[in-house]
């Protein structure tokens, strides 16, 4: 189906009602306590994976790397509990959407914004918020939901600091969305 | 038995079951529609406030099931990692994040769900991340003393505040609560 990316489709499945699926999304968190004994994550599976290349082109400088080196003990980069994960979720993410009719081929963006100009703000966004998840060690999954869960300070900070910096930085990115 | 049920002892375990709540994981998130930017950022434009919705309704799930759990001696909570606190870096990381999570539209979990539901932005957002953890991964020798400064271990709010875990869990509940009316309230209006 060929979609102009500007907005929703006539046809798009409504999605869930966001108490329900914020419910559900909190039943998968406590349910990977219960079974694994840790939260869900998304950052530390680029970190491993970035760790892991570096280790394959360069193993000296990876092993001396006082960031890669965390993540090339016990099983090596490639069995890294998070890595599953995050193969999961894209498997995941695909099934949920087959299954709603929601799979489309589209560049999302506001009507103000080219189609390489959103490409270009979702490289550089996505950069940022690599150096932002590596500085405070995880993301919006690793670091505020399940630290959020366990009410652990630093992950508290990290929420309310977000939040406030994208809430400080929207006006400046309006172009891109509204 | 006592959760949590795998450990280290078997790895075979343990990466299925990640694979598994990986799979349930992703599912919800697109479900909720968390796999679209638009949907995301109108959270930032007082529009659509899913993201708060969302996010809050699980913490507030899963820090009840844990803190329960907990109680009635199910689960074993010495043995949940918690994440750890850096007051700095989480100050300055949690500002860059923000700063450019309403920039890329995703947040590196959604931006896997977005990429797999076939968009583009999705791909892009995964594809820079990926820059920004090598990358910083790669010049971290200047980072690394401020990386680990301002330690505090696995501090809670409870700790934090000398105030029993029963406490600060209603506290959250009432917070969350409050948002959400404020929430319902703000997407009435607009």
């Amino acid at each position: 189906m060929k979609a102009s990316g500007l907005g929703p489709q006539a046809s798009d499945r409504p999605y869930a009602d966001p108490y329900v699926a914020g419910t559900a999304l909190g039943l998968v968190l406590l349910a990977s306590f219960v079974v694994a004994g840790r939260g869900l994550g998304a950052s530390g599976a680029f970190a491993t994976t970035a760790a892991g290349i570096v280790a394959a082109a360069d193993p000296a400088r990876a092993g001396s790397s006082p960031y890669f080196s965390r993540y090339l003990g016990g099983g090596g980069p490639w069995l890294d509990w998070l890595l599953f994960e995050i193969a999961g979720v894209f498997l995941g993410g695909y099934l949920s959407a087959r299954l709603a009719g929601r799979i489309r081929r589209e560049v999302e963006r506001g009507p103000r914004i080219s189609r390489n100009g959103r490409l270009a703000a979702a490289f550089g966004g996505g950069a940022v918020m690599g150096l932002g998840a590596v500085l405070a060690r995880g993301c919006t999954s690793g670091l505020a939901l399940t630290g959020g869960a366990l009410l652990s300070a630093g992950s508290w900070l990290f929420i309310l600091t977000a939040f406030a910096a994208a809430y400080l930085v929207a006006p400046f990115a309006r172009r891109e969305w509204r | 038995m006592t959760a949590p049920l795998v450990d280290g002892s078997n790895p075979a375990v343990a990466l299925a079951a990640a694979f598994a709540i990986g799979i349930a994981f992703g599912w919800t998130l697109e479900r909720a529609g968390l796999g679209s930017a638009r949907k995301l950022t109108g959270q930032f434009y007082f529009t659509d406030f899913t993201v708060f919705k969302v996010m809050f309704s699980a913490i507030v799930v899963a820090m009840l099931g844990a803190f329960w759990l907990a109680r009635l001696g199910v689960l074993d909570l010495s043995r949940v990692y918690v994440p750890p606190t850096y007051l700095l870096p989480q100050l300055a990381g949690g500002f860059l994040f923000g700063a450019g999570f309403v920039i890329a539209g995703l947040c590196p979990g959604t931006s896997c769900v977005a990429a797999a539901s076939g968009r583009g932005d999705g791909a892009f957002v995964v594809i820079g991340m990926f820059f920004g953890v090598l990358a910083t991964g790669l010049a971290f020798a200047p980072l690394a003393s401020f990386y680990e400064s301002t330690s505090r271990g696995f501090v809670t709010l409870a700790q934090l505040a000398h105030a029993p875990y029963g406490v600060i869990v209603f506290a959250v509940v009432m917070m969350a609560l409050a948002g959400f009316g404020v929430a319902e309230w703000i997407e009435r209006r607009v």
